[in-house]
């Protein structure tokens, strides 16, 4: 059953347009990561969800109602800002009640669900602080608790762990998670953080310049990406692309980049890779295997710079005249000059059409 | 047990020692005669003298009477303080056929001042608030044209104003002089208004909007109550800027509604008899001292809400 439906949807401002026909629908309790770097349309499309932005072609639907005229309170949403948005002039009750205040429900109703809400984040003590006497995790988890208490399907979340600092945001990541599993509402979530997005969703919108690149669950994002934007996006260190040419002898396909061949004959291709295609091949840091007695192929490559980050080990190598990282175990340590041998598995390797970017 | 104290002792005597030897450690001392301290200093008492100078000699001129006053002396304190000037200018002094001294005027001063401050600074703030945050259509022509105002000379539009004010009926009276107030302080304070609104962030707007509050319930709820400091500085402007005019008061009123600046005006330029310095000193005190309270009671708030309507446009 879809919960919200996107249809056609383009917004323009004035002669700027930020998306056009765009099309996605969301199933009931699934948990959908709009993912994207800044300014590429995905707060944009949240907000137009919310009613806070006035679309300029398109529908939007919400379990079935067709809500693209509704005012933001009609439409059946709750929504969490990076900002925490909180009324600061109110106390943390007051900023729950508010909305229900305004919507004119019975108090007795209003105290019910504030509680409930209030237990479910674990907020009951600071029922009675304002918001600046709250430090930011319990400031977001206010926030959250807003939404919580309109007793919405759809939650919408702009960027909530965006203030906070590292520590704080991977406690509150799995918070949410938890919550996502506990409620089974629908749930946008938009982030530049390709983390919260790997761990949080159930499927992930890789979005650039208003268009949706891929639609698909964050292992498919990861392992196969349809473009090279997603592929480029998604993982840090950033995969490693070496731009070459298909070659075949005796059988066997190969990517030739300069004087190194990659033996790409195991790679799943949709299509053929036809001899002279332009390609750029896509090998992600971890899938690289270092001095490991292997099957397929091996090349030589000099080592340049190590960055030891405790439990990984990023080597920075020089293979095809190019640079390229290769994450390796931490305890691993290959001092800068020295020589490795590596080996690929094509298995779970990437190849885009140079001309158009696409997966092949 | 002992021995052992008595060494460590020893010890940190050496270090200490050491370290004084190293040089210099933790805080540098300040001089309080440096050339930057003198120049700093000199320049605030220069500063202040300049300022204060004319107001020591009004007070001490409206606290002596007029035979010592003849005599010259006008830095001297006066040898007999008397407040009969003060009692003058208050309540005796005369301007035109009335001589009931300032106190008219200080109530005509109340009278205009008060609805006129209350009713621009409240359809001001909701003239920014909507146009900070509710974005209609022609918003930003209707900021423009309310801008071009704020350069508009009060002088050219006297006459027009005159014009309107006569055929709503309402020239000459204590209501036309509040309209005119009103309208004239909406450029500046709408302004005001607007850029203070724009800083508020704008996420708390969406989110008051999603928990399905309107126009004024976000107006009420939200904006007011954390636009304090705006309002304070909206009224200091208004109470100091209203109290203190001269022009308005004395073209759109009749000499029965003269504000206090007109009559104070009335009463030091009057040209027949003698020129009572004492009250003239004292009257200008007594006209100046609302502006002035204003001020000193909230000069603080004064300086955060201007600095916090100024950095946003």
């Amino acid at each position: 059953m879809t919960s919200v439906s996107v249809r056609d949807l383009s917004l323009s401002f004035g002669a700027v347009t930020v998306l056009d026909k765009l099309n996605l629908d969301i199933d009931h309790g699934e948990f959908l990561v709009l993912l994207g770097s800044s300014g590429c349309g995905k707060s944009t499309l949240l907000n137009c969800v919310a009613g806070l932005l006035d679309v300029t072609d398109g529908q939007i639907f919400i379990h079935d109602r067709n809500v693209t005229w509704e005012e933001p309170k009609d439409r059946g949403i709750g929504m969490v800002f990076q900002s925490y948005a909180l009324y600061p002039q109110m106390s943390v009750e007051k900023n729950l009640s508010f909305g229900l205040k305004v919507a004119k429900v019975p108090q007795p109703e209003i105290d019910k669900r504030v509680s409930r809400a209030a237990e479910i984040l674990q907020i009951q003590p600071l029922l009675k602080r304002k918001p600046s006497e709250l430090s930011g995790g319990q400031r977001q988890r206010v926030a959250i608790g807003r939404a919580l208490v309109r007793d919405v399907d759809v939650f919408l979340f702009d960027e909530p762990l965006s203030n906070l600092d590292a520590k704080l945001r991977s406690e509150l990541r799995v918070e949410i998670k938890r919550l996502h599993q506990s409620l089974k509402n629908t749930m946008i979530y938009v982030t530049h953080d390709q983390i919260e997005a790997l761990t949080l969703a159930d499927r992930i919108a890789v979005m650039k310049s208003g268009v949706i690149q891929q639609l698909a669950d964050p292992m498919t994002i990861y392992n196969a990406p349809e473009n090279l934007f997603v592929a480029g996006f998604i993982g840090s260190p950033s995969m490693n692309f070496f731009r070459g040419e298909v070659e075949t002898r005796e059988g066997r396909s190969f990517v030739r980049v300069g004087a190194v061949a990659f033996d790409v004959t195991a790679y799943p291709a949709r299509g053929r890779l036809h001899p002279g295609q332009k390609v750029v091949l896509g090998l992600r840091p971890e899938h690289v295997k270092v001095d490991e007695a292997g099957t397929g192929e091996v090349h030589e490559a000099t080592v340049d710079i190590e960055e030891p980050m405790g439990a990984d080990n990023l080597l920075w190598l020089k293979l095809a005249g190019q640079s390229m990282s290769v994450r390796i175990a931490g305890q691993r340590r290959y001092p800068p000059g020295s020589t490795v041998r590596l080996s690929f598995d094509m298995g779970v390797a990437s190849i885009f059409d140079a001309a158009t970017e696409n997966r092949l | 047990m002992d021995n052992i104290a008595k060494n460590s002792t020893a010890l940190s005597i050496d270090a200490a020692g050491a370290r004084l030897k190293d040089g210099p450690r933790g805080a540098r001392p300040k001089r309080t005669l440096s050339r930057r301290n003198i120049i700093v200093y000199g320049t605030l008492i220069v500063v202040s003298l300049y300022y204060l100078l004319p107001l020591y000699v009004m007070i001490v001129t409206s606290l002596k009477g007029m035979p010592e006053i003849r005599v010259g002396n006008i830095f001297a304190p006066p040898l007999e303080v008397t407040f009969e000037p003060w009692v003058k200018a208050w309540a005796e002094a005369c301007t035109g056929l009335n001589c009931d001294g300032l106190s008219r005027g200080f109530w005509n001063s109340v009278r205009i001042t008060v609805p006129s401050v209350i009713i621009s600074i409240a359809v001001a703030s909701v003239n920014g608030y909507a146009l900070a945050n509710w974005r209609f259509k022609g918003a930003d022509l209707f900021f423009t044209i309310l801008i071009v105002g704020a350069f508009i000379p009060y002088q050219v539009m006297i006459y027009p104003i005159v014009i309107v004010l006569r055929e709503m009926g309402v020239y000459g009276t204590l209501t036309g002089l509040v309209i005119v107030h009103t309208i004239f302080g909406m450029p500046i304070l709408t302004l005001l208004f607007r850029n203070y609104f724009a800083g508020l962030p704008e996420e708390l707007f969406k989110a008051a909007r999603v928990d399905g509050a309107g126009f004024w319930t976000i107006y009420l709820k939200i904006m007011l109550p954390m636009s304090l400091p705006i309002f304070v500085v909206a009224m200091i402007l208004q109470v100091t800027g209203i109290w203190n005019d001269f022009l308005f008061g004395v073209v759109f009123t009749r000499p029965e509604y003269y504000p206090m600046t007109v009559q104070l005006n009335n009463i030091v330029n009057s040209v027949q008899g003698v020129k009572e310095y004492n009250v003239n000193m004292a009257a200008t005190i007594l006209t100046g001292l609302v502006p002035l309270t204003v001020y000193f009671v909230s000069g603080r708030l004064f300086v955060r809400g201007i600095a916090a309507g100024a950095v946003k446009g």
